[in-house]
């Protein structure tokens, strides 16, 4: 049996279905992917490492993964505290609350850019009351923080969401009736129930912020070694026209996701594993 | 339409659903194919619709003696109904039912009056009259299954197929429903095989039945002849309770053990527990002991629990509760237990 | 020992008390996390949208409309509806095609296909702009191709070369950037969705003589319309939002390759930043329909889910 030919089935349309969707997978995913490896796979050895190893590079590296890392604990923490308020304490436009939740997925990067930008700049709504504190967000690190928090939130609490509906209010009762008290059936029963969920939101608010790009221009500054993220770094390439240290360090970001979905997907099997008849 | 099914074989990657089936069902009978789940007597009805295939070169299905092994399943002529229905959601009854006719290629297809006619005939055929606005969502388990038969039955199949049909309806509806079935079917006479793991259902409607398990046709006969002279032990254990004995030398001298093929190929005595005679245990009487260790009513049965003496073995026997109180026992007696003669043949018997 | 026997003696005598405790929290905590959670929405949600708003409308009604009388404005928000009106439908047809196949049929591969899909989501929105400036660009394949001396197909060169077809810094290499970041949406909405409703209703429809397509259309379609709803409405807002694939492959040409993004990173860079959020405003008031349709459409669903 070839990789192609189904067993025969009933309904019609498998060739011609497989056939589209494996073509236009290739035409627009696959094989534009694969030229960044083509390309890298070109590169001697040297110039390679020069151009993914150089300082600048490392720098935004350290910025890119540092930030990302901490913006995707900060969401873990609140997300968490977000969906256990929205699925459990019933409150007067929660509804309203909950669509909102996905703003950072329907709101453009860029204009979630400028806006954070507005606010945390020197006479932005929240700037203003910082600033005197001695406290800079935009244009400093801290600026990078705001925007990558900004648009991981959605991934840790739509994943969190489902779990915590889904636990079924007997396995506290009989945590109770065991003796537990609330604390102890928090931390012994639910959290471990949640953890996978937890780590999957974890893991794809990292994986997101890492490639993030729009949000976090306007308000990082975009200073060299200090507030530039690893995107920008292949866009400044490109401007200058080094399409092999662009694509260098894009095939380095590259497997870097590539890994994180790998973890991802292990982490939703991991999630599953006691549902499983 | 006859049916006949010849060296089917179906492997799922490694799993064998069914291993060289063959089955015969004559025009115009009603026929069970029972067995417990895993039997693979889904995926054989499933392989005659033509919604699956069987293995490539194993074997064919013929259609009034036409092989249609190739002919896809919407060219078969089976009405087919599926265990939870598979009722259009979002269409109401009439449009669900008149579904068969309205994707007929324009050629054929009749007008919609006529199909308006044809809706209603049927739907007084499933009794549900009036509910051809309604949507499936709004209908009860049971009718949800007629509109699905009305549904199958709109293209005017040759032979009718039904998946686990009262399989999802709770036991009351359940019974009603299969009666009606039977009715039915004695009505319109359409060749038709339906799939149950409910041996009281397959016994109680059906004028064959076909008992499969483990990928095979384990027997095929006539509900008496099934239960009466099972010819495997699968058979015996799996239609009603049955009592199975290991010292045949001991109740060989109280009874025919051959007959109703009791004796199986094993080496073991199958015994119904309504086929074993409790008397009182008198010296010179033949029989084998036990000790009377309970009862249990239900209805004009009961239901005893005995031990053997020799061998420990727990039997169960059913006698009516005249037989009890003649004789006369109490808990922990001895009494003595023998085979009644076959009455395989007798034809006033009733389940 | 003798705790444990005094601690059931006390679970015995408040049993009822006991459960409630556990499997209910405080009011006072309650209180204090559902005013936390509140103030982090605040914050870190309705604050950055009011602010567009805020800033748009700094200097007045006429200011803000202004913006819009920008002809650069007007073209970009042409080239916006252009990208989304070819990328959305390309990825509904592939989405619908590639849940045919996975949802109904079983065959090798299925899960690797699976992730492959999901992969667009996994790459860096600048990478995906970068990708087709490496196949099309004047160094990439497309480049060589035109290039070339001896080429496959010499009257397509010759095509593409008198019309001096670019694909890259130009309108087409937007749409295919556009649609590659948008490529898993409609795919990943449906695939579970009619993975989750089996095949039995299609299988009914062939038994009753439906053709493939007439089972598609009467029978899986109904099925699955608020899914593939929702998932056009997901690809729509990040098609018609999307900054970093699109400035990659963009020329940045005013009035020719900016889309309503690029503009507003174009104004805001001139510091004029009342006609940047003026514009900006058009993508986040386009947000909170997404937002509003998407509320409806799960709640729809439910009450879909709720009726069965």
């Amino acid at each position: 049996m070839s990789l192609f030919t189904s067993r025969r089935s009933a309904l019609p349309g498998f060739n011609l279905s497989l056939g589209y969707t494996v073509f236009y997978l290739s035409l627009i995913v696959l094989v534009p992917l694969s030229a960044v490896f083509l390309k890298t796979a070109g590169m001697t050895w040297e110039s390679f490492t020069q151009a993914v190893a150089s300082p600048r590079v490392i720098a935004s590296y350290k910025i890119t993964f540092g930030a990302s890392f901490l913006a995707a604990l900060i969401n873990m923490v609140f997300g968490l505290l977000l969906a256990w308020v929205l699925v459990r304490y019933p409150f007067p436009g929660r509804k309203v609350i909950d669509a909102l939740v996905d703003l950072p997925f329907a709101l453009p990067t860029a204009v979630a850019g400028i806006a954070l930008t507005a606010i945390y700049s020197k006479n932005g709504w929240i700037g203003q009351f910082l600033e005197p504190l001695g406290i800079h967000v935009a244009f400093t690190e801290l600026g990078v923080l705001m925007a990558l928090t900004f648009i991981g939130l959605p991934f840790v609490v739509r994943t969190l969401q489902p779990v915590i509906e889904e636990l079924q209010p007997e396995i506290e009762e009989a945590s109770a009736s065991l003796g537990a008290n609330r604390w102890q059936t928090i931390t012994r029963v639910i959290l471990p129930e949640l953890y996978p969920a937890l780590l999957t939101g974890f893991a794809l608010s990292f994986a997101r912020a890492l490639g993030e790009y729009g949000s976090v221009v306007f308000i990082s500054g975009n200073m060299p070694m200090r507030t530039e993220i690893v995107p920008l770094l292949i866009i400044t390439k490109l401007e200058q026209y080094d399409y092999r240290g662009a694509t260098a360090i894009a095939a380095v970001m590259l497997v870097a996701s590539f890994l994180l979905l790998l973890v991802i997907n292990l982490l939703q099997k991991w999630s599953r594993r006691y549902h499983r008849v | 339409m006859s049916i006949i099914a010849t060296g089917i074989t179906k492997t799922f990657g490694r799993y064998k659903a069914l291993n060289d089936v063959d089955l015969v069902v004559p025009s115009g009978k009603l026929v069970a194919l029972l067995g417990p789940s895993g039997s693979g007597k889904t995926t054989l009805l499933r392989i005659i619709a033509g919604l699956e295939h069987a293995d490539e070169g194993s074997g064919k299905i013929e259609f009034h003696g036409q092989d249609v092994s190739r002919v896809p399943a919407g060219e078969r002529g089976v009405g087919f109904v599926f265990q939870h229905y598979a009722l259009f959601r979002h269409m109401t009854v009439a449009d669900n039912i008149a579904f068969g006719l309205r994707v007929r290629p324009r050629t054929q297809r009749p007008s919609e009056t006529k199909i308006a006619d044809r809706v209603g005939e049927l739907l007084k055929l499933v009794q549900l009259d009036g509910l051809d606005r309604r949507f499936p969502s709004q209908l009860s388990g049971g009718q949800r299954q007629r509109v699905a038969l009305a549904r199958a039955l709109a293209v005017e199949p040759k032979v009718l197929l039904l998946d686990e049909p009262f399989g999802a309806l709770d036991a009351k509806v359940r019974k009603d429903l299969r009666r009606w079935l039977r009715q039915f079917h004695d009505e319109i006479q359409l060749t038709t095989i339906f799939v149950t793991h409910d041996q009281e259902e397959a016994l109680e409607i059906a004028d064959d039945v076909v008992i499969m398990n483990q990928a095979k046709v384990e027997q095929v006969g006539t509900p008496q002849e099934v239960y009466d002279r099972p010819t495997t032990p699968f058979v015996y254990q799996f239609l009603g309770n049955v009592n199975v004995l290991r010292d045949v030398a001991a109740w060989s001298t109280t009874g025919p053990i051959h007959d109703n093929g009791r004796l199986a190929a094993d080496g073991l005595l199958y015994v119904r527990p309504h086929d074993i005679a409790v008397s009182r245990h008198e010296p010179g009487t033949l029989g084998v002991p036990a000790v009377f260790r309970h009862v249990h009513t239900a209805g004009s049965q009961t239901s005893l629990t005995l031990e053997l003496l020799h061998t420990r073995e727990t039997v169960e026997a059913e006698i009516s509760r005249t037989e009890l109180a003649e004789l006369n026992i109490k808990l922990n007696d001895l009494v003595l237990l023998r085979l009644r003669p076959s009455h395989t043949f007798q034809h006033d018997y009733a389940i | 020992m003798a705790s444990a026997i005094s601690n059931l003696q006390r679970h015995r005598s408040l049993p009822s008390e006991a459960v409630a405790q556990a499997t209910q929290d405080p009011a006072w905590v309650r209180w204090l996390l559902t005013s936390v959670a509140l103030l982090f929405v605040a914050f870190f949600l309705v604050l950055p949208l009011a602010s567009v708003f805020a800033e748009a409308f700094r200097r007045g009604i006429a200011a803000y409309f202004a913006a819009f009388k920008d002809a650069d404005a007007l073209s970009a928000i042409r080239l916006t509806l252009l990208t989304a009106v070819i990328s959305v439908p390309a990825n509904l047809v592939f989405g619908v095609a590639a849940a045919w196949t996975i949802a109904k049929f079983d065959f090798p591969g299925k899960s690797l296909l699976l992730t492959l899909i999901d992969l667009p989501f996994a790459v860096s929105p600048v990478i995906s702009g970068l990708i087709y400036v490496l196949v099309f660009g004047a160094q990439g394949w497309f480049g060589q191709y035109l290039e070339a001396q001896d080429p496959a197909l010499p009257w397509l060169q010759h095509w593409l070369i008198a019309r001096d077809f670019k694909i890259i810094f130009a309108v087409p290499g937007m749409v295919l950037a556009t649609t590659f970041v948008t490529f898993p949406f409609v795919a990943r909405e449906i695939i579970p969705l009619m993975q989750s409703q089996g095949t039995d209703e299609e299988h009914a429809a062939i038994t009753l003589g439906a053709n493939g397509w007439q089972t598609f259309w009467y029978v899986t379609l109904p099925n699955i319309k608020w899914g593939l709803f929702y998932g056009v409405i997901l690809c729509n807002a990040r098609a018609m939002g999307e900054f970093g694939a699109v400035s990659v492959v963009s020329g940045h040409i005013r009035g020719e390759t900016n889309t309503i993004p690029l503009h507003v990173e174009i104004l805001y860079n001139e510091y004029n930043f009342v006609g940047a959020f003026a514009v900006a405003s058009l993508l986040a008031v386009l947000a909170i329909i997404t937002l509003v349709l998407k509320s409806f459409i799960e709640w729809k669903y439910q009450q879909g889910r709720a009726e069965a």
